[in-house]
C-alpha cells in the first residue's frame, strides 16, 4: 500500500484513523492467508478444500482495506464524538479484574462484584464500596438462582463452595 | 391452506399445555422488561438469555425466545417514546413522533397506539406466517445446494448494504464476521482453521459470545464514553393512558398500512425492520390530514411504524423457519438458539418436528395476546425500570453478559473473547460500522461454505453448476445488482440505519 507513504509526503490533512483501520484489515487478511497457506493441498475428492474459503475471505478483507484507504484519502471516514476515555478504561479494568479473578480461582461472586463496582464507577458513580457490596449481593443471587434452579455450572471459589 | 389450519390447530394443542404457556409468559415478560431498558434490543435480549436455557426443553425454550422477541419489540417502543434512545434501530422512527408526543403530555396515547398497533400487526403477520410458511416449505424442498448458496449470497449483500449508510463499512463488518466463521475445525475435512494453537478455538466462535460482546459490552463502553456529552432524560407519562376516539380513528389505517409494508419486506432476505418502518413513516406523513403535526408528535407517525416494526418481526421468522436463513441479528441469534438443541430450521424441520414448529407459531399468537394484556396495565412497572440509575443498569448488564458467557463455556478464554468483541463493538459504534452484518456473517458464512462445497462436489468441481439452476442464477444476479445499485442510486437511500 504505497498510497499510505504518499500521504505522508504531501501536506494535505488526512485522517490517520482510516489508515489504521485499513492496516488492521490488511493484517487480518495476512493472518487468514498465512493460515490458508499452512493447510494441506486440495483434498482428493472433487470440489474445493478447506483453504478456498480462507482465501476468499483474505481477498475480501484486502479489498476492503484498499476501499478504506480510498475512503480515508477522500475524507469519508466518520469523525466520532468526543470520548471519555477514563470511563472506558475503568470499565475495561473491571472486565480485566473479573477475568483475572475467575482465572485465579477466586470464584464467581467476587469476580462479579469487581465487574459491577468498576463498571458503575466508569459510569460516574463515586461510592465504590457500596457498589462492590451491591455486586456481591447480585453475584450471590445470580449464583444461587442459576446454579440451584437452572443447574448451570458457574466458576467456584472459596465463597461459592460454602453453598 | 387447509393443511395450514390443521397443522396450526395441532400447534395450539402444544402451545396451550400449561408449561408452554408458562414459558410464553416468562418470555414476553422478560422480553418486555429487557426491551424497555435503554440500549438493549431484542437481539441482545435473546443472546443474554440463550445460555440460561440450554438445559431446558427445546420446544419450551424456543417458545420463550419467540416471546422474548415479540416482547422486546414492544418494550423497545416504550423506550423510544419515553426516552429519546431507542433500544433498537427498528424503533428509531417511533422515537421521532413518539418522543414528541410524550413531551407534549401525550405519552399515554402514544404508548397505547404502539401497543394496539403492534398487536394488530403481530396478529395479521403471524396469520400470514402460518399461511405462507407451508407454501414456502414446498418450494424450499426443491432447493439444491447451489440455490441455497445463491440465497445466502443475496442475504450477505442485502444485510451489509441495507444496514448502515455505507456499503464499505457494512461489507467490512460482514467480512470480519465471515473471518470469525472460519475459526475452528472444518466440518468436511477436519482441517483446523485460524485456531493458532488455542484448543478453545477448535469448536469455533460462539454466536452468543460475539453477539453479547458486540451488543452488551460494546454498547456499555459506548454509552459510558459519551455520557458526559449526551445525557438522557425520561419523559414522565402524564395524563390519560387511553386513546381518544379521535386517536383510534387516526390510528387504524396506519396500523394496517404498516402491517402491509412490514410483513412482506421483513420476510425478504433484505431483512431488518428499518426499511418498512421508514417507508411507513414516509407514507403516513404523505397521507395524513394533519401534516402540521408531523415533527411535533403526530399519532400516525407512531402507529404506522410500530405496526410495520412488529409485522416485519413476524416476517423475519418466515425465511428463518422455512429456509434456516437468518436475515437480521435477532434472527441469527434465534437460529443459534435452535442449533444449541441440534435443531436445524428448514423444510426438514417442518416434516420431522411439526409439533415444535407449529407449537412455536401457535405460541406467537398467544404471546401476542399476552403482550397486549400485559403491556398497558403494567406500563407503570415498565416505566419504573427506566428509573434504574444508569451506572447500576449497565453494571448489571455486564454481570449478566459475563454470567451467560461463562455458563455456556466455562473457560477464561471465552471471557477474553467477550472482552475483545466488546472492544471491537465499541470501536465499530464510534466509527459508525453496523454490527448486524458481523453476526449474520459468523452464522451464515460456514453454512454458505458448506452449500458451495456440496454443490461443487455434486458437479465434480464444475463451477458452472452454480448458475445452472435458473433460481440460483437469478439470485446471484440480484445479489450483484444489490451490490452495485446503491453506488448507482446514491442519494436515493439517504436513510441511515443501525443494527437491529
Amino acid at each position: 500500500m504505497t498510497q499510505e507513504e504518499d500521504g505522508r509526503n504531501d501536506g494535505r490533512k488526512r485522517d490517520p484513523v482510516g489508515f489504521a483501520i485499513a492496516a488492521g484489515l490488511l493484517a487480518l487478511a495476512g493472518a487468514v492467508a498465512r493460515d490458508a497457506m499452512g493447510m494441506g493441498a486440495v483434498s482428493s475428492y472433487a470440489g474445493i478444500g478447506p483453504s478456498a474459503a480462507s482465501w476468499a475471505v483474505a481477498a475480501g478483507l484486502a479489498a476492503l482495506a484498499a476501499g478504506t484507504i480510498v475512503a480515508a484519502v477522500r475524507g469519508k471516514i466518520p469523525v466520532p464524538e468526543q470520548s471519555d476515555n477514563a470511563a472506558v478504561l475503568t470499565i475495561l479494568a473491571g472486565i480485566a479484574a473479573m477475568i483475572a479473578t475467575i482465572t485465579a480461582g477466586g470464584g464467581f461472586i467476587p469476580a462479579m462484584a469487581l465487574l459491577f463496582g468498576l463498571t458503575a464507577r466508569g459510569f460516574g458513580r463515586r461510592a465504590l464500596a457500596t457498589d462492590l457490596g451491591i455486586g456481591v449481593v447480585l453475584g450471590l443471587l445470580v449464583y444461587l438462582g442459576f446454579t440451584k434452579l437452572l443447574a448451570l455450572s458457574l466458576p467456584q471459589g472459596p465463597i461459592e463452595r460454602l453453598f | 391452506m387447509l393443511d395450514s389450519v390443521f397443522a396450526l390447530a395441532q400447534g395450539f394443542s402444544v402451545a396451550f399445555e400449561p408449561t408452554k404457556l408458562l414459558f410464553a409468559l416468562i418470555g414476553v415478560f422478560l422480553g418486555t422488561a429487557v426491551g424497555v431498558l435503554p440500549g438493549i434490543g431484542p437481539a441482545l435480549t435473546v443472546a443474554l438469555l440463550l445460555p440460561v436455557t440450554f438445559k431446558l426443553d427445546p420446544t419450551g425454550s424456543l417458545i420463550m425466545f419467540a416471546g422474548i422477541y415479540y416482547g422486546g419489540m414492544y418494550g423497545g417502543s416504550t423506550t423510544s417514546i419515553l426516552i429519546n434512545t431507542p433500544g433498537e434501530s427498528a424503533s428509531m422512527i417511533t422515537a421521532l413522533e413518539g418522543n414528541k408526543m410524550a413531551k407534549a403530555g401525550r405519552g399515554g396515547p402514544a404508548l397505547a397506539t404502539s401497543a394496539v398497533g403492534s398487536f394488530v400487526a403481530g396478529l395479521i403477520a403471524t396469520i400470514g406466517l402460518a399461511l405462507f410458511a407451508p407454501w414456502l416449505v414446498e418450494i424450499a424442498i426443491q432447493f439444491g445446494p447451489a440455490d441455497y448458496f445463491a440465497l445466502m449470497i443475496v442475504a450477505f449483500v442485502t444485510v451489509s448494504a441495507t444496514f448502515g449508510d455505507s456499503p464499505l463499512r457494512g461489507l467490512t463488518s460482514l467480512f470480519i464476521g465471515l473471518m470469525l466463521g472460519l475459526v475452528g475445525i472444518d466440518a468436511l475435512s477436519g482441517q483446523a482453521r485460524l485456531t493458532f494453537g488455542v484448543p478453545e478455538l477448535l469448536d469455533g466462535i460462539e454466536v452468543t459470545t460475539l453477539a453479547v460482546g458486540l451488543f452488551a459490552v460494546g454498547e456499555a463502553l459506548f454509552v459510558a464514553s459519551r455520557m458526559k456529552h449526551a445525557p438522557e432524560t425520561i419523559e414522565p407519562v402524564r395524563g390519560s393512558l387511553w386513546m381518544t376516539r379521535e386517536d383510534w380513528k387516526r390510528s387504524w389505517k396506519p396500523w394496517l398500512r404498516g402491517t402491509a409494508l412490514g410483513f412482506p419486506i421483513g420476510s425478504l432476505p433484505a431483512g431488518g425492520a428499518e426499511i418498512p418502518t421508514f417507508l411507513s413513516y414516509t407514507i403516513e406523513k404523505r397521507l395524513t390530514k394533519h401534516p402540521e403535526e408531523f415533527g411535533k408528535g403526530a399519532i400516525e407517525g407512531v402507529a404506522g411504524p410500530e405496526a410495520a416494526n412488529n409485522a416485519s418481526a413476524a416476517g423475519t421468522l418466515m425465511p428463518l423457519l422455512t429456509l434456516g436463513l437468518p436475515t437480521s441479528a435477532t434472527a441469527a441469534i434465534m437460529l443459534a438458539g435452535f442449533q444449541q438443541y441440534g435443531l436445524n430450521p428448514g423444510p426438514l424441520l417442518f416434516a420431522e418436528r411439526p409439533d415444535l414448529v407449529w407449537g412455536l407459531i401457535a405460541s406467537l399468537f398467544i404471546a401476542n395476546v399476552m403482550l397486549v394484556i400485559l403491556n398497558l396495565p403494567l406500563i407503570g412497572l415498565w416505566v419504573r425500570l427506566l428509573a434504574i440509575p444508569q451506572p447500576w443498569l449497565y453494571a448489571g448488564i455486564l454481570v449478566f453478559a459475563a454470567m451467560g458467557t461463562i455458563a455456556a463455556n466455562p473457560s477464561p478464554v471465552e471471557l477474553v473473547m467477550l472482552a475483545v468483541f466488546g472492544l471491537l463493538g465499541f470501536v465499530m459504534r464510534r466509527y459508525d460500522y453496523p454490527i448486524a452484518p458481523m453476526v449474520v456473517g459468523l452464522i451464515l458464512g460456514p453454512m454458505a461454505e458448506t452449500q458451495l462445497r456440496r454443490a461443487l462436489q455434486i458437479s465434480l468441481g464444475d463451477p458452472m453448476a452454480l448458475i445452472e439452476s435458473p433460481l440460483a442464477a437469478t439470485l446471484l444476479a440480484i445479489a450483484a445488482l444489490a451490490l452495485v445499485a446503491p453506488v448507482l442510486f446514491r442519494g436515493l437511500s439517504r436513510f441511515k440505519a443501525e443494527e437491529d
